[in-house]
C-alpha cells in the first residue's frame, strides 16, 4: 500500500488540547493484519491509501464516507475527525495526496539539515535516527547510551529539539514509553543498547504488545561483521523479540534507516497499535547516509480495514432491536479509536448499560447514569450479574481476556454476541461470536448509531430497576471501599477514592500491578478519557512507576498519580531519580502494606492461607525518598489521608506518599481461576483485620 | 464445515446460524454451554500462505504457530514467478475455528500478502519422496513392481539398496512408504505437501504488484 510517511502521532483524547509544543498531525485508529481470512480481498495495493491519519484540517473529509455520514448527530461539531476512509477510496487517496503535500511543504522542511543547523561533518546513519524521530513528531524519547549506540548519542546534541530522557534502567524506558503512548495518543519511543540494554527492554516491549501501545523500541547491536560471532554485548534481539512486537526489523546499512523508520512508526500507530522493534547494527549508525525518507511507506502485506461490513452492521441493528437486556462491554479500543463520545451517545439513544474491562476503564464517565462499572475477576457483582443475565452483549474493542469470562462455557449463558474489534484475529478467538465486525469501533459505531431505535429509558425501567438493585447490595457488601477505615485502619480503596476526589477526577491514574490495580480501577471513579493507565494483559509488576513518569511528561497539563504497591515499586524503583533529574511532577501513591498483597489473597484463599514468599520487606520509604531527592510523606490513619494528598499536591516536583495500609485487605469479590462469573468469592464479612 | 455433532459452536462466520440462544429473557432452565472455540473435531487442512520473500519470514510463521499452539504437519517454502513473493504450503491439524483463527493470525505478520485454506478446494496436491529401501537380488523385482504399482521411480541402484522417487498425495506417498517398509527402509526424506487450485484463478496474481 502507498501511504505518505508522515510526523503524526496520535491523540486519544478527544476532548482536551494538545500540550506538546510540535504541531501535531492526528491519525487513526485503523484496522491491521487484513480484512480477515473470510473476507480477504485483493486490493489494489498502488491505489491503496493507509490509515496514518487525517489532520485537523483534513478529517472533514475523512467524515464524508457513506457509512459515517450520518452516524455521529447533524449539528453536533465534532473537534477532530482522525480516521481514514477505506483504501481505495477517492476520500482516501484525496487525505492522503493532501498530507503528501503537507508534509512536504510544512513538516520536511522544519527538519533543519546538518548545514542548516551549522554542523560540519557528513550526514551518518544516527543523524538519520534523529531526522525520523523528528519527522514522525517525536518530541522525547527515553534512552539508556551503551558502546554500540555511542555513535547516536554523539551526534544527538546537535538536535536539540529532540529530548532525551537518561532513565534508570532499560525497563523503566520502556514503560515509560509506553505510559506517554497511553496518555497522550502518540507513539512512544525507547532506546537501549544492545545485549543486556535490549533484553531490559523486552519486558516493556511484550507489555505493549499484549496491551495494543504503540512504541518502537531502538536497540544497537555490533558492527555488522560482528553479527553472529557471540561478539561483546551481542544477542539475536530481534530473535528475541519476534514473537513479541507487531513487527521488527534489523537494519545493516545506514540508507535503510529512512524508510525503515517510516514504516515502523506506521505500523506502530496503525489500526490496532502495537510495538515495533528497530535494531540498528554500529556500522548501520555510523555509516554515511544519503537516503531521505521515502514519499510513501510501501507495506503490501499491512491492510487496514476500517469500516465495518454494512451488512453485518444492520444485523447488529436487528439484533438490538429485538434485545430486551442489552449490554455494552467497552474495551481498549474504544480509547484507541477515540470513540468514547460514540460510544456514550449509542448507549443513551439505545438505552443500553455499560460495562467495561480494566483498559476500557475510562471509556465512558462513570458518573454517567448508564455506566455500570467494571466486569471481570474483580469487577463488581452487579456487573458480572448484569452479564450473566443479559440477551445481548455488545463488545465494543476488547478481546474476552479469560479474567473477564472466566470459564467460557459458562459466560453469558442467555448471550448473543455482537462483537467489534479492527483486529480479525481477535473474533472468534476466545468466545465464538454471533455477529462479528471487524472495524474500527468509531467508524462502526458512527455507521451503527443512525441505524439503532431510539429507546425511552421507561421502556427498560424493569432492567435498569433490577441491574440498580444488585448495585445497590453490591455496593454495601464490606469490600466496598467503607470498611476498614472505619476503625481507623487505613484501607487502600479510601485513598485511591480520596486521591480522586482531591484531583476532582481529571488526574491520570497510573496503576501498578496487583491489588493497588484492582483497588484503583474500582474505586478510582474516572471521567475523563485516558486517565486511568494500567497493564493489563502482560500483568508487569514494576510498571506503574515508571510509565507513570511517561504519562506525566506526555501530558504535563495534566495531573499525574502512580498508584502503586510495595512490591512492584521496590522493581523499578531506580526511576525516582529519573524524576528528579528530569524534575518530572510525578505524585507516587504508595500503598503500603507490606506484602505481596495479590500473592498473599491468592495463598489465603485458593491455597489454604500457605503464605509463602508473600510477606516483604521494604526500606524506610522516607528516608529513601530523602536519599533520591523526592518530597516524602507518609499517612497512616484516615485522619491524615487528605492533608498528606495536599502536602504531596503542593510540591513542585516529585512526590511521594506512603500509605500505611492494612495489612490483609483483600480485592472482593474475586472469580477464582477456573470458574465463572457467577462463582465470585465474597468476603465473609468479619472486622477489618489490623 | 466441520462434521456434524462435534462442534457445537456457532461458526462465527455465518451470523444466520445460532438460533440455539433464544433473544427472550433469561429463563429458568439451564442454558446451553458456550463453546469454546477450537474443540471441534480435528482434522488436516493445507493452507496456502503467499508472502514477502524477505530474510527471516519463515521464522516469523514457524515463531507464530509455536506461539499460538498450532501444530504444523508439513510446511514447503519455495520462491514463485515473483522474485519479491515466496509461497509456503502448511498443512496442519485442528478444527475449522482454530485453522481459520491460525490462518487469521498469519494475515497478522506484516508479511504475509495473503492466506488461503484451500482444504475444500478442489486442488492439485503432491508431495514427493526419497526412500532408500533395502534390496538386493532376492527382492528387487518385488520392490520395482510395487513402485511401478505407485507410478514411483527407481532413481539410484546399488548392490544393496535402491532408492525410489515417489510422488502423489500424502496419503498415496503414506500408502507406498507402508508398503515398502516391509523390504526395511533405511532413509527417508518427504518434501511436504505442494498444492495449487484448479481451474484458471490464481492466489498468485491476487497479489501481484
Amino acid at each position: 500500500m502507498g501511504t505518505t510517511d508522515d510526523g503524526s502521532g496520535r491523540s486519544r483524547t478527544a476532548t482536551s488540547g494538545q500540550v506538546s509544543g510540535a504541531p501535531e498531525a492526528v491519525g487513526a485508529a485503523g484496522a491491521d493484519g487484513a480484512a480477515g481470512a473470510d473476507g480477504a480481498q485483493a486490493v489494489p495495493v498502488a491505489s491503496e491509501a493507509a490509515g496514518a491519519g487525517g489532520t485537523a484540517a483534513d478529517g472533514t473529509a475523512a467524515d464524508g464516507t457513506a457509512a459515517a455520514g450520518s452516524g455521529s448527530g447533524a449539528g453536533q461539531p465534532r473537534a477532530r475527525i482522525n480516521h481514514m476512509p477505506n483504501a481505495g477510496t477517492p476520500q482516501a487517496e484525496a487525505i492522503s495526496a493532501g498530507r503528501r503535500e503537507m508534509l512536504s511543504d510544512a513538516r520536511r522542511n522544519q527538519i533543519k539539515s546538518l548545514a542548516e543547523r551549522g554542523v560540519k561533518r557528513p550526514r551518518i546513519g544516527a543523524d538519520a535516527v534523529c531526522e525520523a524521530l523528528l519527522r514522525q513528531g517525536v518530541e522525547l524519547f527515553f534512552g539508556y547510551p551503551g558502546g554500540v549506540v555511542l555513535p547516536l548519542y554523539d551526534v544527538l546534541g546537535d538536535y536539540p529539539e529532540l529530548r532525551h530522557i537518561l532513565v534508570r534502567h532499560e525497563q523503566g524506558g520502556a514503560h515509560a514509553a509506553e505510559g506517554y503512548a497511553r496518555a497522550t495518543g502518540k507513539v512512544g519511543v525507547c532506546l537501549g543498547t544492545s545485549g543486556p540494554g535490549a533484553t531490559n527492554l523486552v519486558t516493556g516491549i511484550g507489555d505493549a504488545m499484549l496491551d495494543s501501545v504503540p512504541i518502537v523500541a531502538i536497540t544497537g547491536n555490533v558492527v555488522g561483521s560482528l553479527l553472529g560471532k557471540d561478539a561483546f554485548q551481542e544477542i539475536d534481539i530481534t530473535g528475541i523479540t519476534l514473537p513479541c512486537t507487531k513487527h521488527n526489523y534489523l537494519v545493516r546499512d545506514a540508507n535503510d534507516i529512512p524508510r525503515v523508520f517510516a514504516e515502523a512508526f506506521h505500523i506502530a500507530r496503525t489500526g490496532r497499535p502495537g510495538p515495533v522493534h528497530i535494531d540498528l547494527t554500529k556500522d548501520a549508525l555510523m555509516g554515511a547516509c544519503s537516503a531521505q525518507t521515502p514519499e510513501t511507506v510501501d507495506l503490501p502485506g499491512f491492510k487496514p480495514n476500517f469500516d465495518g461490513h454494512p451488512r453485518q452492521i444492520k444485523l447488529a441493528a436487528q439484533e438490538i432491536a429485538r434485545a430486551q437486556r442489552p449490554l455494552i462491554l467497552a474495551g481498549h479500543g474504544v480509547l484507541i479509536a477515540e470513540a468514547t463520545e460514540e460510544l456514550r451517545e449509542f448507549a443513551e439513544k439505545a438505552q443500553i448499560p455499560v460495562a467495561h474491562t480494566l483498559l476500557g476503564v475510562s471509556a465512558m464517565d462513570e458518573t454517567n447514569p448508564l455506566s455500570v462499572g467494571f466486569m471481570g475477576m474483580h469487577g463488581w457483582k452487579h456487573v458480572n450479574k448484569t452479564i450473566q443475565s443479559a440477551d445481548l452483549l455488545i463488545a465494543l474493542g476488547m478481546r474476552f481476556d479469560d479474567r473477564v469470562t472466566g470459564h467460557v462455557p459458562t459466560f453469558a449463558p442467555y448471550a448473543r454476541i455482537i462483537h467489534v474489534d479492527i483486529d480479525p484475529a481477535e473474533i472468534g478467538k476466545n468466545v465464538a461470536v454471533e455477529i462479528p465486525i471487524v472495524g474500527d469501533v468509531k467508524r462502526v459505531l458512527e455507521a451503527l448509531i443512525p441505524l439503532v431505535q431510539r429507546v425511552e429509558p421507561e421502556t427498560r425501567a424493569a432492567y435498569f430497576a433490577e441491574i440498580a438493585g444488585w448495585r445497590e447490595e453490591s455496593e454495601k457488601m464490606p469490600w466496598h471501599g467503607s470498611g476498614a477505615w472505619r476503625d481507623g485502619q487505613l484501607s487502600a480503596d479510601y485513598v485511591v477514592s480520596h486521591i480522586a476526589e482531591a484531583t476532582n477526577h481529571d488526574a491520570t491514574m497510573v496503576a501498578d500491578v496487583g491489588q493497588n490495580q484492582m483497588w484503583t480501577a474500582r474505586y478510582g471513579g474516572f471521567r475523563r478519557p485516558n486517565s486511568h493507565v494500567s497493564s493489563g494483559g502482560l500483568g508487569t509488576m514494576g510498571y506503574g512507576l515508571p510509565a507513570a513518569m511517561g504519562a506525566a511528561v506526555g501530558r504535563p497539563d495534566k495531573e499525574t498519580w502512580a498508584i502503586v504497591g510495595d512490591g512492584g515499586l521496590q522493581m523499578t524503583v531506580q526511576e525516582l531519580m529519573t524524576l528528579v533529574q528530569e524534575h518530572i511532577p510525578l505524585r507516587i501513591a504508595l500503598l503500603n502494606n507490606h506484602k505481596l498483597g495479590m500473592v498473599r489473597q491468592w495463598q489465603e484463599l485458593v491455597y489454604a492461607g500457605n503464605y509463602h514468599s508473600s510477606h516483604l520487606l521494604g526500606p524506610d520509604w522516607l528516608k529513601l525518598a530523602e536519599a533520591y531527592g523526592v518530597a516524602g510523606f507518609r499517612a497512616s490513619t484516615p485522619e491524615e489521608v487528605d492533608s498528606a494528598i495536599a502536602a504531596a499536591r503542593a510540591v513542585d516536583g516529585p512526590a511521594l506518599i506512603e500509605f500505611i495500609i492494612a495489612q490483609e485487605q483483600n480485592v472482593f469479590p474475586m472469580m477464582p481461576a477456573g470458574k465463572g462469573l457467577s462463582d465470585l468469592l465474597e468476603e465473609q464479612f468479619e472486622e477489618p483485620n489490623r | 464445515m466441520s462434521p456434524a455433532g462435534n462442534n457445537p459452536g456457532p461458526n462465527p462466520a455465518d451470523p444466520a446460524h445460532a438460533a440455539d440462544r433464544t433473544l427472550s429473557a433469561p429463563a429458568h432452565t439451564a442454558p446451553p454451554a458456550r463453546a469454546l472455540p477450537g474443540s471441534g473435531l480435528a482434522r488436516r487442512h493445507v493452507l496456502v500462505a503467499v508472502v514477502l520473500n524477505k530474510p527471516g519470514v519463515l521464522n516469523r510463521v514457524a515463531s507464530l504457530m509455536r506461539a499460538r499452539n498450532f501444530n504444523i504437519e508439513t510446511l514447503a517454502v519455495s520462491h514463485t514467478d515473483q522474485p519479491e513473493v515466496s509461497r509456503m504450503t502448511i498443512t496442519l491439524r485442528g478444527d475449522d475455528v482454530a485453522v481459520e483463527q491460525a490462518a487469521k493470525q498469519l494475515y497478522r505478520l506484516i508479511d504475509v500478502l495473503k492466506v488461503q485454506d484451500v482444504t475444500s478446494d478442489p486442488t492439485v496436491e503432491h508431495e514427493i519422496a526419497l526412500v532408500k529401501v533395502r534390496a538386493d537380488d532376492r527382492n528387487r523385482g518385488e520392490v520395482l513392481t510395487l513402485a511401478d504399482m505407485y507410478k514411483a521411480k527407481v532413481v539410484d541402484l546399488a548392490a544393496e539398496s535402491l532408492i525410489v522417487e515417489a510422488t502423489g498425495t500424502e496419503a498415496e506417498v503414506d500408502a507406498l512408504i507402508a508398503l515398502l517398509r516391509g523390504f526395511g527402509i533405511k532413509e527417508l526424506v518427504r518434501s511436504g505437501t505442494v498444492v495449487m487450485s484448479r481451474g484458471a484463478g490464481s492466489i498468485e496474481e491476487a497479489v501481484k504488484r
